[in-house]
């Protein structure tokens, strides 16, 4: 019978509470140790030929027929107010359909209120000023040119430090800096006292660590193709949330959420940034209304890189404190976060410092502050990252002082519940990791020098660890469809942004039906098809989504064996399904395949529906730990990672070779964050100069360590009934640290900020020297 | 106040003088009207509806355009389609045998994983595709080498040099 429960639902650090439609009592968890036939076996992806082929059709690559295509004129300064705007020779330009702007835009209130879809007061280079509809991308880009706008040029801040002061220009309608619940600057937490945890430390270790601006540089720019048909509207959209989209379009435009259909069946990353919905979702239909023709407006790599987020730099002020025996008493940290021009909300840059370790006396303070350029979206373990560089190069300092050992350290650190909350978590096998990772690293031996360049290189190891959610929770739903000739279709309205989704879910319904993995098709991203699904963020898919599809799976089975029940006469509790077929459990004769079975009763479609039930009152947690080893030029400051080894704790593993994958990108991306990414910010004009792949670097097949990767693989059994917990953002977590970490380890010298670039890093070692690092590092 | 002011009266040059070109993809022969400030790139894809082949940058920094030219593997989005009358062009599309049976190459990045959203794939297939003509029997340093100017930005780095060396096992 339904009911209706609430449930805390976690998502990168950020808990609300959600009342959740239990439609009926759950199946019981699936044990640890029990035997699977699909789960936890290595399987190729579902889509892999669809991806390989050339067929699989992303948003960028749909046409409708009468297609038109659209150019952007954007604001060139930080901060600007428009004084004039004329689009008239634009609109006369042979070829263009249609000029939206301020002029002729309809009031729509964006950036929770702050700003307009087109408004006269720009907060970044980059804010969209007029599009032009046109019969194709060169006219609309010509069109451009014709725009005339006059400008106001406003006071811009740009710098973290700088917009946080007292006396920096007012740049957003709520102030530069993000408030509590109580209008107090920054959010604050507290736990015992730090002035008694510094006064029984005996080894005090003190910094100033800064991330970069990394920028997602998804391959796919964010955009759509939105046509008309009638009043509904259809938007092919590349993003992680189809139903954020719709409900998004279908408020800004007063329209009902049915008129909206949102379709993203493939989908070139995100990262986390297509969580979120950005004005072009709203424009495109607009346009399309104006011209009666299908409008489409992808973003080009540098707008991509202007506007639809970034891990926003942070500057993180640490001090630890430890008792000779190597007991952490106390961790102070105070964090500002570049959140861009208009964001709403800081990254948890503070949750490892308040949960990786044991430690009775925290304190943090993270300050959210708004500078004229692009916003910060969610990225990848947002916080997680940058907080563990900080915390995990601190606490590496803090072994170093105390000559002990990193591992031993966190052993004895070791955190048995939550201290925030006071709850034991439902799971926790970091110590498991911790032991594995040692001896995966161990059994690998020295790493190979062999491809490395002639060059001074000195060879270093340092490592990281990570505690992140991933959880998920309700709502998420799924269909189970079984045809009259015996095809199996999930149904979701979830997402498969590279992750996989798709072939570890229908890994999970081939289970429990009892048939091979090729039987199923997955169908996903369309919200007409699809029942509600979540976000493709905060690694909450699997664990959301896949204990709905297990329960949608279970009900269409037990349909079909109450049917075949007729037809065998026997009771279906006495019926199985295997391979395919039905038979009465025990025999081998007379069995019938689901077709066989479902054809005997006309054109029948069973449909099983499946939910999310509430989370546990435990917190939820992924846990784990990585090693690097690098290699340092000393000549040139090159760094050179040779290998990361990697073990997550993630609950039970659905599919081993998809999960290998999300390790391998995420310590990938983790090279990036900690070697060479970092946005750059003409400080004159207020421009990003390097919004592009060539000067914005990211890691290339180059750059590829060895990995040796593992998961723990112990199924938490009160998390969710199928035992698996999220594992696309911890892999990233650890890395940049370790990284750092091994460098300290080979050369003696501490880079706190981030990347560690050649230049960075010779200037360290010019400064610091390997002779004075001692010194330093206890300063 | 800081006035500053975009646009202007001069009329852009039209871009309305079409070329006819010839050329042959994926083994099939077309006749084409196109621009002279049209890529290959968008030829491919907005003209010809082959919207396998992917427009990451559309700078030359990435290498998902990648096709091959005459055998050549080039960047296709610094290709002008008016250099390309008379050529043979092979796509991701053309890879797989008539049949559908997929190439080696492409089996191999499916059993090795090879990809995670697939964006980029189409451009590492053709790469390593010309780098298997080039070269039948490369060390993984040498795919490393080669294939370092198809960008990847999930990360599938590894499994695309495990399939190259899977493929280039198979001949």
């Amino acid at each position: 019978m339904t009911r209706v429960v609430k449930t805390k639902i976690e998502i990168e650090g950020r808990v609300h509470e959600e009342a959740v439609v239990v439609e009926r009592d759950e199946p019981a968890a699936w044990e640890a140790g029990r035997e699977f036939a699909q789960v936890g076996k290595s399987a190729n992806r579902v889509d892999g030929r669809e991806r390989v082929t050339g067929a699989a059709r992303y948003t960028y690559d749909v046409h409708p027929a009468g297609l038109l295509y659209t150019a952007v004129l954007r604001c060139p300064h930080p901060h600007a107010r428009i004084v004039f705007l004329d689009t008239t020779a634009a609109e006369n330009h042979p070829g263009v359909r249609a000029v939206i702007s301020k002029n002729n835009a309809p009031d729509i209130g964006w950036y929770g209120g702050a700003s307009k879809l087109f408004d006269e007061e720009l907060r970044f280079a980059g804010e969209e000023v007029a599009v032009v509809a046109a019969d194709d991308a060169d006219i609309a880009r010509d069109a451009l040119k014709l725009i005339k706008v006059g400008y106001e040029v406003l006071p811009a801040v740009l710098d973290v430090e700088d917009a946080a002061a007292h006396d920096a220009p007012t740049i957003h309608p709520k102030g530069n800096v993000l408030l509590d619940d109580d209008g107090h600057r920054g959010e604050t937490y507290t736990r015992g006292s730090l002035d008694e945890g510094f006064r029984s430390a005996d080894v005090v270790v003190e910094g100033t660590f800064r991330t970069p601006t990394a920028l997602h540089n998804s391959f796919e720019t964010h955009g759509c193709a939105a046509s008309w048909d009638g009043d509904e509207i259809t938007i092919w959209e590349s993003t992680q949330y189809i139903f954020g989209v719709r409900g998004r379009v279908a408020s800004a435009l007063k329209l009902p959420v049915s008129s909206v259909r949102v379709i993203s069946e493939y989908m070139g990353g995100g990262f986390g940034s297509k969580g979120q919905t950005l004005k072009h979702s709203v424009i495109a239909p607009l346009l399309s209304r104006m011209t009666g023709r299908p409008i489409k407006y992808m973003l080009d790599r540098h707008e991509e890189n202007l506007l639809s987020g970034n891990r926003g730099e942070t500057v993180q002020k640490i001090r630890i404190g430890a008792t000779r025996e190597g007991k952490l008493v106390a961790i102070e940290m105070e964090t500002l976060c570049n959140i861009g021009a208009y964001g709403t909300w800081a990254a948890a840059v503070d949750g490892p410092a308040k949960e990786l370790y044991s430690c009775p006396n925290v304190r943090t303070y993270t300050l959210g502050v708004r500078t004229n350029l692009g916003s910060h979206a969610a990225f990848r373990a947002p916080g997680h990252v940058e907080g563990t560089f900080g915390l995990e190069s601190a606490i590496d300092e803090l072994c170093r002082q105390l000559n002990m050992d990193p591992i031993e350290f966190r052993k004895l650190n070791y955190a048995e519940s939550d201290q925030v909350s006071g709850k034991p978590y439902t799971s926790k096998y970091l110590l498991e990791s911790y032991d594995l990772a040692a001896k995966l690293h161990s059994e690998a031996g020295e790493p190979s020098l062999e491809s490395l360049p002639p060059g001074n290189w000195k060879v270093g190891t340092g490592m990281g660890s990570q505690v992140w959610s991933g959880g998920g929770g309700p709502p998420a739903h799924a269909l189970v469809r079984l045809n009259s000739d015996g095809t199996i279709e999930v149904i979701s309205g979830t997402q498969d942004i590279g992750t996989g989704i798709k072939t570890s879910l229908s890994q999970v319904a081939a289970e429990v039906i009892g048939v091979p993995l090729e039987s199923v098709r997955f169908r996903l991203g369309d919200t007409q098809k699809g029942p509600f699904a979540p976000a493709s963020w905060g690694s909450i898919t699997v664990p959301s989504v896949g204990p709905a599809v297990r329960v949608a799976a279970e009900d269409a089975k037990q349909q079909l064996l109450e049917i075949a029940s007729y037809f065998f006469e026997v009771p279906a509790s006495q019926l199985q399904i295997k391979d395919g077929f039905v038979t009465i459990e025990g025999r081998e004769e007379g069995k019938r395949s689901i077709g066989e079975v479902l054809s005997e009763v006309g054109d029948y479609m069973i449909v099983g529906k499946g939910f999310r039930g509430p989370n546990p009152v435990e917190p939820l947690r992924t846990w784990g730990a990585q090693i690097a080893d690098v290699a340092v030029d000393l000549d040139t400051g090159r760094v050179r990672v040779l290998r990361v080894v990697a073990v997550h704790d993630v609950g039970r593993v659905l599919n081993p070779k998809g999960l290998a994958s999300q390790f391998y990108g995420g310590i990938l991306q983790g090279v990036g964050l900690a070697l060479m990414e970092d946005r750059v910010v003409d400080e004159r004009t207020g421009l990003v100069v390097n919004g592009n792949l060539q000067d914005y670097k990211v890691p290339t097949m180059a750059d590829l360590p060895e990995m040796i990767v593992r998961a723990v693989d112990i199924p938490d059994t009160a998390a969710n009934h199928i035992g698996s917990k999220g594992a696309g953002e911890p892999p990233i977590i650890p890395t940049p640290a370790a990284i750092a970490n091994a460098i300290y380890d080979a050369t003696g010298v501490r880079v706190r900020d981030l990347p560690v670039t050649p230049r960075r890093l010779l200037d360290s070692l010019a400064t610091q020297g390997p002779s004075t690092a001692q010194e330093e590092s206890g300063s | 106040m800081r006035p500053t002011q975009q646009g202007s009266d001069v009329t852009p040059v039209a871009g309305t003088t079409t070329r006819n070109i010839q050329l042959t993809v994926n083994g099939k022969d077309y006749s084409v009207e196109v621009s002279p400030r049209r890529t290959l790139l968008d030829l491919l894809r907005d003209q010809l509806a082959l919207t396998g082949t992917k427009k990451v940058c559309d700078m030359g920094h990435c290498g998902a355009c990648t096709v091959l030219r005459d055998g050549t593997a080039v960047l296709s989005c610094l290709t002008l389609a008016t250099a390309c009358d008379g050529v043979s062009i092979v796509t991701v599309e053309g890879l797989a045998a008539p049949d559908g049976t997929l190439s080696p190459l492409q089996q191999a990045f499916i059993d090795c994983d090879g990809f995670q959203c697939g964006f980029c794939t189409p451009g590492q297939l053709v790469s390593a595709t010309a780098l298997l003509a080039e070269n039948p029997t490369p060390s993984r340093e040498e795919i490393k080498a080669y294939m370092a100017g198809n960008l990847c930005r999930c990360g599938a780095y590894s499994g695309i040099v495990d399939a190259i060396e899977q493929a280039s096992r198979q001949g």
